[in-house]
């Protein structure tokens, strides 16, 4: 086998690297800069040259990152290793692992919807493919973006038309540009930014990817009148005094997890928005499907309901401990800690 | 339904009950009085009657989905929530629907009644077609009862207020009792004429705060009425018209439940409700809840339950005599209209719970020191001049509870919760020692903060030793202080007691468990209360 598992993370012993190590290794290959992917610490990185700009703010000015094209070739003691656009955010890579034949995909987090702020993921044939599971059951159905996007314009209107600001929780790096990027062109605004989101957009914007005018919340006047305005900030900055500045407001967040009515309900939000950087469930499957895979290794999320699944559809699968258990929204919670990180970041 | 969703939809989508009872106001407006009916019966809390078992209901969307049960079961767990479950896991919707709430409940739900199994199926399946997103997430909530979504009785209360201008005591007295909803009943409850009374219905409750400073703060002790705090079944005896009625503080009628109650009833005047406590009671002494339980449970009354568990009602006020309302009286009054009414010879279930003479402080504490000895929760403490007002209201009456029993406890499993607490492991099972073993006792839901539940959340990922389906054994580590209010002996228990209202006091992260507390513990307060 290519691969095997390790308290380390995923490693590949032929060509000496590690997957998305969440502990410092000589050589590692990254997915994507998320920060339960891409960890701070390890001498060399490859990564992808699409996400080049959000990985140096994740990991270091001073970190070494050799970057490479999607579908560029580079032979790692004798492995072939190529980056494939995953779809989950700028940069996103599912890392294909060639050796005597036999071919190995990680997938890291992906998604197949199209997303303006990343490439489009791109089904590769292999023998053995590593999926993510964040949203791995038949529950998560997400609709069509442009409908939810439809949704978050009919609630800011609500919002202003009652006097009021819009708070909407996104992802620091991600989500909240695959939002920004949706309202592009749309009648709405000022669109206001936390810290966290304003550092990381700017980084889109220097990727080359079209961002709508934000405002920096933290460059603005105290006392300033926010209502109408459309706030994006991370989910750690919910119930958080920072807030107390838009005045009268309505809170949202998107995430897949808003999908079930008691993930919203316990974080006292106002609205729950179902925009996901993940597979749903139907997506999982025809991804998984579109590989030819004939062994699966599930990981991150719903692992045995998924390995139990295509077992029982007649494949061979396994589940493969992550150190990030994500059976439920905890893995977004670890994630909404490591943007905590980025708020004291400010631009 | 569409309407219905909308409302639905708005209340959901905010956190503020001022915007919450303008929805609804707005809703009661426009929508037919039909319709508004439903909505006034399902949002304060009833529910239509339950026609087809929720794991029936479960097992067609299981179908229908094309997946296989145990998948359906993992998604349960995450979303724990089986209406909303059902309506997650179906296909998406053939069709529209543009028929209104009361054709749904009444043609559509309430048709399902008495037909088979294949008719039901059929019925539930087709409207699944017709229904999406929210709509489809309601009509399972219909089915399947239960339906909260974060608006109380009182909201539903305040809303009909806004919208029709009647005060809130009139319409929650409309309200009380058998309402039946449709067009006529939602014009008569937002009616402007409030002379009207059928004949059955109870009053509002009044209920008492939890005692907040201290004794002397209430002023003099001689302004008081103090009496038991009685733990039974707190309920409104009345006899209007040569008919009689009794009402649980549930507003559910359970004159069946307690014929010999009823019965007696026809020997007060008529025009008279009494308020009391339906309390087991044997030699002029109450029984455990456990006993009352017990005979609740019972789905008939044999004449040995009868026999086993005899009931009389405690009355603590009267509210009615000679067909007047006398709630506006103080008091002092009452209590004398009560004792005049109530002169019966021993074998009648009607009895008057007793004033505690106490002249002053000292006297009320030590009463309260003997609660327990009377199996009685702790006091009540009535301004004698206070009128019996509507709903929960400080200052005029207070409960003071006896101080629960406490043990420390080791959590040895856990499981995820339902609601706005799914995907969250909130609930837990307790154990105590036994040379050496820990025996499980007590469930307990509560008492824990959103940041303790997470922290302890994150624990129990991280020490899970088994899981069994939604149920992780976890490492026995984590002690607790419980708090609970009865102990009683169980055979169907591991432990063989059972405690009533178990709750988290405290997380002992101070406390390793070989110093928790044993089995012979409990026993020990078994003999001495149970």
């Amino acid at each position: 086998m290519l691969l095997r598992p390790t308290d380390r993370g995923l490693f590949c012993e032929a060509g000496n690297f590690y997957v998305d190590p969440w502990q410092p290794v000589d050589r590692a290959v990254i997915t994507h800069a998320h920060g339960d992917h891409a960890r701070w610490g390890s001498r060399s990185y490859l990564g992808s040259r699409e996400g080049e700009r959000v990985m140096r703010t994740r990991l270091g000015e001073q970190a070494h990152i050799r970057c490479v094209d999607f579908g560029e070739v580079v032979t790692l003691d004798g492995v072939r290793v190529s980056l494939h656009p995953a779809g989950h955010i700028l940069g996103s890579a599912q890392v294909r692992i060639e050796h005597q034949g036999e071919v190995c995909v990680v997938s890291g987090d992906y998604k197949t919807e199209p997303d303006d702020t990343c490439s489009a993921f791109e089904p590769v044939r292999c023998h053995t493919f590593v999926t993510e599971s964040t949203f791995g059951l038949p529950i998560f159905r997400w609709d069509p973006q442009h409908e939810v996007m439809a949704e978050v314009r009919d609630w800011w209107a609500g919002n202003r038309d009652a006097g009021r600001s819009s708070i909407l929780f996104a992802y620091a790096l991600g989500k909240a540009q695959r939002v920004l990027s949706a309202l592009r062109g749309a009648d709405i605004g000022p669109i206001v930014t936390h810290g966290a989101v304003e550092r990381l957009t700017r980084d889109y914007r220097d990727s080359g990817v079209a961002m709508p005018d934000t405002i920096y919340a933290g460059a603005e006047p105290r006392g300033r009148d926010w209502k109408g305005a459309l706030i994006v900030a991370p989910p750690s900055a919910a119930g958080s005094p920072w807030l107390r500045r838009f005045g009268a407001s309505s809170t949202a967040f998107a995430s897949g997890w808003m999908r079930i009515r008691g993930a919203r309900r316990r974080r006292s939000l106002d609205r729950g928005f179902v925009l996901s950087d993940h597979v749903d469930w139907p997506a999982l499957l025809a991804a998984i499907d579109a590989t030819g895979a004939e062994c699966v290794w599930v990981t991150h999320g719903y692992r045995e309901p998924v390995v139990r699944w295509l077992r029982d559809t007649g494949r061979e699968a396994r589940s493969v401990a992550s150190q990030w258990e994500g059976e439920d929204d905890a893995s977004e919670l670890d994630a909404t800690e490591l943007s905590a990180e980025d708020a004291a970041a400010q631009p | 339904m569409k309407r219905f969703a909308a409302l639905f939809s708005a209340i959901d989508s905010t956190t503020r009950t001022n915007e919450k009872v303008l929805a609804m106001a707005d809703y009661f407006r426009d929508a037919d009085p039909h319709d508004a009916a439903w909505a006034v019966h399902v949002l304060s809390g009833e529910r239509p009657k339950r026609l087809v078992p929720a794991r029936r209901l479960a097992a067609w969307a299981i179908e229908e989905a094309g997946i296989p049960e145990w998948l359906f079961e993992e998604g349960y767990h995450a979303v724990g929530d089986l209406a909303e479950t059902i309506s997650l896991v179906l296909p998406p919707a053939r069709r529209e629907s543009d028929m209104p709430l009361h054709h749904w409940i009444e043609d559509r739900l309430l048709a399902l009644a008495g037909q088979s199994d294949d008719v039901q199926r059929q019925a539930v399946g087709e409207a699944w077609q017709e229904l999406s997103g929210v709509e489809r997430f309601l009509w399972n909530k219909l089915i399947t009862g239960g339906f909260r979504v974060g608006v109380s009785r009182l909201l539903v209360i305040r809303a009909l207020s806004k919208m029709s201008g009647i005060d809130d005591a009139t319409l929650t007295h409309r309200l009380t009792g058998h309402w039946h909803p449709d067009a006529a009943a939602f014009s008569a409850l937002v009616a402007a004429d409030t002379a009207d009374a059928d004949v059955s219905r109870p009053y509002p409750f009044f209920l008492a705060y939890a005692l907040e400073h201290e004794l002397e703060s209430l002023g003099n002790a001689g302004e008081w009425q103090v009496e038991w705090k009685w733990d039974g079944i707190r309920a409104q005896l009345l006899h209007r018209r040569g008919q009689r009625f009794l009402w649980s503080r549930g507003e559910e009628s359970v004159a069946d439940r307690f014929p010999e109650l009823a019965d007696a009833a026809a020997l007060l005047p008529p025009g008279t409700a009494l308020d009391g406590e339906i309390l087991p009671w044997v030699d002029e002494r109450p029984l455990p809840f456990a006993e009352l339980q017990r005979r609740i449970g019972r789905t008939k009354l044999t004449p040995k339950i009868l026999r086993e568990v005899p009931v009389v009602l405690l009355a603590y006020d009267i509210l009615e005599l000679d067909a007047r309302d006398l709630r506006a009286d103080p008091l002092s009054e009452r209590r004398r209209a009560l004792e005049s009414v109530l002169r019966f010879s021993g074998d009648v279930p009607l009895r008057i719970s007793p004033i505690i003479p106490a002249a002053d402080w000292g006297a009320v504490r030590s009463a309260h020191g003997r609660a327990r000895d009377m199996l009685a929760e702790g006091l009540m403490l009535k301004r004698r001049d206070s009128a019996y007002g509507v709903g929960r209201r400080k200052g005029a009456w207070w409960k003071w509870k006896v101080a629960p029993h406490t043990v420390d406890a080791v959590m040895i499993y856990a499981q995820a919760g339902h609601g706005r607490r799914a995907s969250l492991h909130t609930d837990y099972t307790f154990a105590v020692w036994q040379d050496g073993q820990l025996v499980p006792f007590a469930k307990a839901y509560s008492g824990l903060t959103d940041v303790e539940i997470r922290a302890l959340d994150s624990w129990i990922r991280k020490n899970t030793t088994e899981k069994f389906g939604p149920v992780r054994s976890v490492k026995p580590e984590q002690v607790f202080e419980l708090a609970f209010e009865g102990i009683q002996r169980s055979p169907r228990h591991k432990s063989g007691i059972a405690v009533r209202f178990p709750r988290i006091l405290r997380w002992r992260t101070d406390k390793p468990a070989a110093e928790a507390d044993s089995l012979e513990t409990l026993h020990g307060l078994l003999e001495k209360f149970g």
